[in-house]
């Protein structure tokens, strides 16, 4: 009995102690942004410049929305331009800040069955598996990625809805669980081009396509409206934002690489919308 | 198979380091199961002795309710604490989604009813046994119920573990309400998670035998304390 | 001075399980002294006469009547099963155990239980778990713990049908001790030989009822019922 008194005075005396944290905010970004490695080198500066301690919920964008909606977290840091504007004009957020973009990269078997790689567009490398069919593995979750190569197949002129399972995943899962069924499978499958860098089970998978602006992905800072959510860190969310926004940090988001590749091009400007 | 001696080697390796980020992640992972176990077994220990002693009209659907409650999805139960916890939810101003707190919440509710089905299995069995003794010494409820749980110690401390066991390795629950929040609710099971999303393998599966060794050692300790407490106990 | 318990009268008892009359109708009076064995072929209800008697089995009809009021009477007996049922706890626990929920305190409930620990030969084990007892100590702690608390009325089911010669003879001569104290006593007992050593009177049951009823002497020498001296005899009872 005395035992499980001192478990308890433990316990209670550590769960105190950690919940004193000086300014503080949750910030709900995609898995893509955190799998890059970014935000380690981000946020420790930061802590060092506003004394701010970003608390990330590494989520789809899905489910970053919908924090965002509920107002369970201060802002948010996602790559869905459509569903973010929407998001706006139902009055979640007050605005939409462009930060900086990366790229999706179609990565494939290296022995690349469907002969992709050389396309002059993605929507022909595209073409070309579904053609064959060649097995591809898609996020299936409802995430921005997911979302984007739906539109990159639309533009391609075909329906995921009538793919055959024979040979078109949908995995259901995060970026990195679906790379992981991808190696598995050794099928093709479109990432964003940080989280294929930094993945460590690439086993006979190699990126075969990239280059093509239409895979640009746009990410966006987006804080909750205090409308909505009177509780929200606005002004915290408001100072992150002028932060992400200087110069020092657009130039720290340029120059961050994995391997010798840089991996985002900062494009925040004074514009908002 | 590569993976797993890798996993094995820096799983020691980490220990070694002492890496004071890992040991933040196993204190976390313990404060959070361990409290969560000595709430569902406050709640579940009596409530499993009170089932077996007494006979009511809905006894057997209440047993057959709990023993289904045992295999909740976690997952689900996650969602509901969310729902319930979320600024949008009813209890949403108390402020505690994301916070250990939400944490410990979600696993009492998916081990109470473990707890309380294995001690009612365990007190129902003992009551058996002690039934004409107690009726004979004229005991009232409260006596029985509180000598069935003294003389069941033994049989309840494994449903305590059975809880611990649940609990620690439990990651859908605690990723949806705590959100792995790096230095504030990462634990071990979210951590496992995360990097195996990240396809590092390796490193997932030395969280993953550190993880197994420390279920281990807890389960050790607990028992070894619990032999010591008498010297000739069942 | 705790109120005599004692005569108890039952009358027109029967007890019925799952519609099965087990025994009755039953009219019996326990005087306040004495030895008394229930004896009987096996399924002839001895059991469920006692557990009437000590209240375990609650009368389908008829009354069971103490001398006291019910709670001093439930209070100022104690029973031994034919299964000694230890607690898990040690020897002398399992003594002091029935003292305590009486509401005497830890330390003479501790000397009173070594004092009969002493009394049954047990003290080399008095603080082992009651489990690893042989079959004759626990049943020896279990009419110690009976026997501590002081009770005006001792009932006992077949205390010695699972033990052999020695325990038995063990367990008898706490039962005489206890009987010159002037604990009143009713056991049963399938075996012949015990009931002549032991009881002062006898009451002989046959299906559910009593057939004979008085003193031993009387009852061994000259049986009056034809089913009482078939079962003397040793021959099968149907």
């Amino acid at each position: 009995m005395k035992c499980l008194v001192a478990i308890l005075t433990f316990i209670s005396a550590a769960l105190i102690s950690s919940s004193i944290i000086a300014a503080e905010m949750k910030l709900a970004v995609t898995t893509s942004f955190n799998n890059s490695g970014l935000s380690d080198v981000l946020l420790p500066e930061i802590k060092n410049d506003l004394d701010l301690e970003v608390q990330l919920l590494v989520v789809g964008t899905g489910q970053a929305l919908k924090l965002g909606q509920a107002g369970d977290v201060d802002a948010i840091l996602v790559h869905s331009k459509k569903a973010e504007e929407e998001f706006v004009s139902q009055g979640y957020s007050t605005h939409r800040r462009e930060i900086m973009y990366n790229d999706f990269v179609i990565v494939g078997p290296s022995d690349d069955p469907a002969k992709i790689s050389g396309s002059s567009t993605v929507v022909e490398a595209l073409g070309k598996i579904a053609a064959k069919p060649s097995l591809f593995a898609s996020r299936g979750d409802d995430s921005g990625t997911h979302r984007k190569e739906l539109s990159l197949w639309k533009d391609a002129g075909k329906d995921p809805d009538e793919f055959s399972s024979s040979w078109y995943r949908a995995a259901g899962a995060g970026m990195g669980a679906t790379l992981n069924t991808a190696s598995g499978m050794n099928a093709y499958i479109m990432s964003d081009r940080a989280s294929w860098l930094k993945f460590g089970n690439k086993g006979g998978l190699k990126l075969l396509f990239s280059g093509d602006p239409v895979l640009f992905n746009q990410y966006a800072f987006l804080p909750i409206s205090p409308e909505k959510h009177p509780h929200v860190k606005i002004e915290l969310a408001m100072k992150l934002e002028a932060w992400l926004i200087t110069e020092k940090a657009q130039k720290i988001i340029g120059r961050y690489s994995i391997n010798g590749e840089t991996l985002f091009t900062p494009n925040a400007n004074a514009k908002v919308n | 198979m590569n993976d797993i001696v890798e996993g094995m080697l820096s799983a020691f390796r980490l220990i070694f380091s002492l890496d004071a980020d890992l040991f933040e992640i196993i204190l976390l992972s313990l404060q959070v199961t361990l409290t969560a176990v000595i709430i569902a077994s406050v709640i579940g220990m009596p409530m499993g002795a009170w089932l077996a002693v007494n006979r009511f009209r809905f006894r057997r659907l209440t047993i057959a309710v709990l023993n289904a409650l045992m295999g909740l999805p976690p997952v689900v139960v996650g969602l509901i604490v969310y729902i319930m916890l979320s600024r949008s939810g009813p209890f949403g101003v108390l402020n505690l989604l994301f916070t250990p707190t939400a944490m410990i919440i979600a696993q009492v509710i998916i081990i109470t009813p473990l707890i309380a089905s294995i001690s009612h299995q365990a007190i129902r069995d003992l009551w058996a046994d002690y039934h004409d003794l107690l009726i004979s010494l004229n005991t009232t409820k409260r006596q029985r119920i509180f000598t069935l749980v003294k003389d069941a110690r033994r049989s309840l401390l494994t449903a305590s573990l059975a809880g611990f066991g649940r609990a620690i390795g439990e990651v859908g629950a605690i990723m949806i309400v705590g959100g792995n929040i790096d230095h504030l609710t990462r634990v071990l099971t979210t951590a496992i998670a995360l990097e195996t999303g990240k396809g590092e393998f390796a490193f997932a599966l030395a969280l993953g035998f550190i993880l197994i060794a420390l279920a281990i050692i807890v389960n050790l300790a607990i028992h070894s304390i619990s032999k010591t407490e008498r010297a000739s106990n069942w | 001075m705790v109120s005599k318990i004692l005569p108890l009268q039952i009358k027109n008892a029967s007890v019925k399980k799952r519609g099965k009359k087990i025994i009755g109708p039953i009219d019996l009076g326990i005087s306040d002294a004495g030895f008394t064995i229930i004896m009987g072929p096996n399924g002839s209800g001895k059991t469920t006469l006692m557990r009437l008697i000590h209240g375990l089995e609650n009368p389908r009809e008829g009354t069971s009547t103490w001398n006291s009021d019910l709670k001093t009477a439930q209070l100022s007996q104690s029973f031994v099963f034919q299964t000694p049922i230890m607690l898990r706890r040690t020897a002398l626990e399992n003594i002091t155990y029935p003292l305590i929920l009486q509401g005497i305190d830890k330390n003479t409930a501790a000397n009173v239980a070594h004092k009969w620990i002493s009394k049954i030969n047990l003290e080399a084990s008095s603080n082992l778990n009651a489990r690893y007892l042989s079959g004759g100590e626990k049943q020896k702690l279990s009419l110690a713990r009976a026997l501590a608390t002081n009770p005006q009325l001792l009932l006992l089911d077949e205390p010695t049908a699972n033990l052999d010669g020695s325990a038995t003879k063990e367990i008898e001569k706490l039962l005489q001790d206890a009987h010159e104290a002037g604990t009143r006593i009713i056991m049963t007992t399938h075996d012949i030989g015990q009931g002549k050593r032991l009881a002062e009177d006898i009451i002989f049951l046959y299906r559910g009822n009593i057939h004979e009823l008085g003193m031993a002497k009387s009852f061994f020498q000259k049986p009056v019922t034809r089913e009482a001296q078939a079962f003397l005899r040793g021959d099968i009872l149907e």
